[in-house]
């Protein structure tokens, strides 16, 4: 079973400061969807709203029957919403192993702790040869690895991805959205924020382009990359 | 080595281990919640009572009053978060402190009304154990070997539960705890409910060491913080670590001075040790 995500009219900020004003968003299961514009756009305000780390000042924010607005952020890992955060927020003085177990927390996800760490293990061979390394010690890459296996832990139906490239190496940026890629393949339903528009464009089927906290352009990632105005503003063409 | 020094250092080590579990409380409650309980030793006074009254007064057999004791202090634990500590967790940490010390008068008060000031004895003692050239009170043996297992149990709790587990990641990142499906709050109460029976525990140990009075706590709970600095607010291998470098030093400058003498050293070694690793002796 699988549930539409849909956002609207949202606004939200933090104390006096707002972020953002009216967005409308809308996922569809098994689709990839990207959120892309410049620093300060509100693309992570975003995904905060989503997983009720802040609550939305005014608009729906609703999860298949689910309204999100007043559902405890705590409780959204079990209803299939899996948030990597920025700068993957991982345990540094946890093992990867101990990272995934915080990862299971929820009850319904305890139940299967070992059989889904093994398929974070499967999908990721790198995260089983560390399963006792310290999260703190490893290199970038791998840390972004141990953040979105700790994501799946919950089983979700969809996960939200905050600029899983910030940071790293390019080569390994193209390993990270290799990985997005994959784990599309398993037929996850992904919103991925991202500062690195080409590549995001790339992965997912469509995207919003965030400015200044409202929505100033949406479409196909292939409409997108050929509109002269992104090209210009977001992928230093011409 | 001479055996009396010998005597001293295993006293200390012994020492050292029934301080280890009220450092290992406050240290679990501050790195979970961000918040001292100034009243920590106040805490272990309330349980030395209970064990007292239990006993001595209700007649009880020890060993149930012990069990009793454990959930008392426990469940006081919990109330200290749920009236005191909860509606002050966004307060600036100063009020946190001023409340938790109103909590420190408030229980010397209330015990001073209920049982008055006298010196209250269990009146029980093991026997002393001759072992090789030295004399170990049996009494610390068994309270040592009570405090190793009861740390021990909190190792495992923190290693293996998935609330222990919980536990070791929010003292690091709070805000991110509920992208993972834990509710903070939550942590808080286990958090305080756990700190309050190693309280309970600590007041098991002490009652068969020392008389209870209302301001028994004042014999034990400055060392307990200075430990907990020592090792790291928050670190609890580092305070456990410290427990016994200061009962060690406690005990062993006992030996070749006064016990007045003992904790002048213990407080001239913490003073160094604070400007020396402001961030504690194990900080890396």
């Amino acid at each position: 079973m699988s549930a539409t995500l849909e956002l609207s009219g949202i606004h939200a900020g933090y104390g006096d400061f707002q972020a953002l004003f009216g967005i409308g968003l809308r996922v569809e299961p098994g689709e990839a969807v990207g959120v892309v514009g410049p620093n300060g756009a509100g693309k992570t305000t975003l995904l905060r709203v989503i997983s009720g780390l802040i609550r939305p000042t005014a608009g729906s924010l609703r999860f298949g029957e689910q309204d999100l607005a007043t559902t405890p952020a705590h409780l959204l890992p079990s209803l299939g919403i899996a948030h990597v955060p920025e700068n993957r927020r991982l345990f540094p003085h946890l093992t990867v192993e101990e990272n995934l177990k915080v990862g299971a927390f929820s009850p319904a996800a305890r139940a299967h702790f070992a059989e889904r760490r093994d398929r974070v293990y499967d999908l990721f061979p790198r995260m089983k040869q560390r399963r006792h390394q310290l999260a703190g010690t490893m290199s970038g890459g791998e840390q972004q690895m141990c953040a979105i296996g700790r994501a799946l832990m919950c089983a979700p139906r969809i996960l939200l991805l905050d600029e899983p490239s910030a940071g790293l190496a390019p080569i390994v940026v193209k390993q990270v959205f290799d990985l997005v890629r994959r784990i599309r393949e398993e037929g996850l339903t992904v919103l991925i924020v991202e500062q690195n528009v080409a590549q995001v464009l790339r992965v997912v089927d469509r995207a919003y382009v965030l400015e200044t906290g409202r929505v100033a352009a949406e479409g196909r990632s292939a409409d997108l990359v050929a509109d002269p105005a992104i090209r210009r503003s977001y992928l230093g063409g011409h | 080595m001479d055996s009396f020094l010998l005597e001293a250092l295993v006293n200390g080590i012994l020492l050292g281990g029934v301080f280890a579990l009220p450092a290992l409380g406050l240290n679990l409650v501050f790195g979970v919640v961000d918040v001292v309980w100034l009243c920590y030793a106040e805490l272990v006074m309330v349980g030395m009572y209970a064990v007292w009254f239990l006993y001595t007064q209700a007649g009880w057999p020890l060993w149930v009053a012990f069990a009793a004791c454990l959930p008392v202090v426990s469940v006081l634990g919990l109330l200290l978060h749920l009236l005191v500590v909860r509606p002050l967790l966004a307060a600036p940490p100063i009020n946190q402190v001023l409340a938790t010390g109103g909590v420190l008068f408030l229980l010397q008060g209330a015990m001073t009304l209920i049982f008055r000031t006298d010196f209250r004895s269990l009146g029980v003692d093991m026997p002393p154990m001759e072992v090789g050239e030295i004399f170990v009170s049996g009494t610390k043996l068994a309270a040592f070997c009570a405090a190793l297992v009861g740390a021990a149990l909190l190792w495992a709790f923190l290693k293996f539960t998935y609330v222990g587990t919980a536990i070791r990641a929010i003292a690091r990142d709070r805000e991110v705890m509920p992208l993972m499906g834990v509710d903070p709050q939550r942590i808080y109460l286990i958090a305080s409910a756990v700190g309050g029976a190693l309280a309970g525990l600590a007041a098991c140990l002490l009652v068969v060491q020392l008389d209870v009075h209302p301001f028994v706590g004042l014999s034990f709970g400055p060392i307990t913080f200075m430990i907990c600095v020592m090792g790291g607010l928050g670190n609890m291998l580092g305070g456990f670590l410290a427990a016994f470098i200061m009962g060690i030093i406690v005990s062993v400058g006992g030996f070749w001075g006064t016990t007045e003498f003992s904790y002048v050293v213990a407080f001239g070694f913490f003073i160094v040790t604070i400007f020396a690793r402001p961030r504690g002796l194990f900080a890396r």
